[in-house]
């Protein structure tokens, strides 16, 4: 087969053809693969979930209700053991990270007190800023049973209580902006009822 | 055409990274650990076999003056591809990596590939030329990623030999910079070595 010309047919009709041959194995994969990403989604959720609260044997991720705070909603997934509340994890974010959004989730007692946290997302340096993951460092352990009300959600270098990770003081920050959102969001929540 | 000569030439005379300069913007945003320039190197190495054999097999039938958006379209779709298959069957790796895979549609290496080879070429040559330059830049990048493993953080493929942090500024870009400074320089001198 000789070479296409240059003319405007052959070019119009090569694109078309390309496009839709492309578009249609597309929608296609993308049809394929949606299940398997919802499934991985909701494992994410529920595994980060059963992380920050006692056990529970209700579906939290089931029973998740939005509570507004200041111009964005946060997600509250309830966890409750034989109809009595142990626990809410709350899934939070900041802007204000090193490179980006960060995701957290954590999970509070019902009188506020932090019982662990989990990252769900984040983009901060490997090496540095992604310390704040569990699996990394334990920086999320000095939170682990503090109360927000005593224990001071700034890093100590800003006088507050929270030791920051050496050379993130960044990361740090936007981590306890996280919690304190979450922690506000909650104590808004729990007046109102 | 030695198609031996066609496969090796990726990892050493024509290597995209150490040699050619290529793709730059993978290769020292992922290296920050051996696992993840690897992964990134086969997820473009998958990208370039299949769009070298497609671009191959249509290269009659795509006018000359637009070859260039024809093969884009090519790329884009294989790249999406492996990012939904990634995110479903991968979903670990697509955290550490996902925000690099839609880079690899401009990756200059693979529209590179498909003007200057696979537009030219038969498809089983465009192949093994696609095979071997994605060799050749994971392997590229699996070395970037340990040499700065194991300087920075101290470990080698995610295992911990000294305890504590490394030399942080081999995880940060500037050490990538370093890092890829002295790997060049390393295959000239093989490269000189050899030819001599």
């Amino acid at each position: 087969m000789a070479k296409k010309e240059s003319t405007f047919g052959n070019m119009l009709l090569a694109l078309v053809i390309i496009s839709l041959v492309s578009s249609t194995t597309l929608g296609f994969v993308y049809e394929f693969t949606k299940e398997p990403i919802r499934l991985v989604e909701i494992n994410k959720t529920n595994a980060a979930i059963q992380a920050v609260v006692p056990i529970f044997d209700n579906q939290p991720a089931t029973e998740m209700f939005k509570v507004a705070y200041e111009k964005d909603s946060l997600k509250f997934y309830p966890a409750l053991k034989e109809g009595v509340l142990v626990g809410t994890a709350v899934e939070s974010f900041t802007q204000k990270g090193f490179s980006g959004l960060i995701k957290l989730m954590i999970g509070f007692a019902p009188d506020g007190t932090i019982i662990d946290i989990s990252v769900l997302q984040h983009q901060e340096t490997p090496g540095l800023g992604d310390k704040i993951e569990n699996s990394k460092s334990g920086f999320s352990a000095q939170f682990q049973g503090k109360n927000p009300e005593s224990f001071k959600l700034i890093v100590k270098k800003d006088r507050g209580d929270v030791d920051a990770i050496t050379a993130s003081t960044i990361s740090s920050r936007a981590y306890c902006d996280a919690v304190q959102r979450a922690y506000n969001a909650y104590m808004s929540s729990r007046k109102s009822e | 055409m030695n198609q031996w000569k066609n496969f090796t030439k990726g990892f050493l005379k024509d290597n995209p990274i150490l040699v050619l300069l290529l793709g730059m913007c993978p290769t020292l945003g992922t290296t920050t650990s051996g696992i993840n320039g690897l992964s990134m190197g086969l997820a473009t190495t998958f990208v370039l076999l299949g769009s070298n054999v497609f671009i191959s097999l249509l290269k009659n039938f795509i006018p000359d003056k637009v070859r260039i958006p024809a093969f884009i379209v090519v790329i884009a779709s294989f790249v999406t591809v492996v990012e939904l298959v990634m995110k479903a069957y991968l979903p670990d790796l697509f955290n550490t990596l996902g925000l690099f895979i839609p880079l690899i549609v401009v990756n200059c290496i693979v529209l590179g590939r498909a003007e200057a080879f696979a537009s030219k070429n038969n498809v089983f040559s465009s192949a093994i030329d696609g095979l071997g330059m994605g060799l050749g830049f994971s392997m590229a990048l699996f070395l970037l990623g340990t040499i700065r493993e194991i300087l920075g953080s101290g470990s080698v493929l995610g295992f911990k030999f000294i305890s504590g942090d490394g030399m942080l500024v081999f995880i940060l870009a500037p050490g990538a910079f370093l890092a890829l400074g002295y790997l060049i320089m390393l295959a000239n001198q093989l490269k000189k070595k050899l030819v001599k």
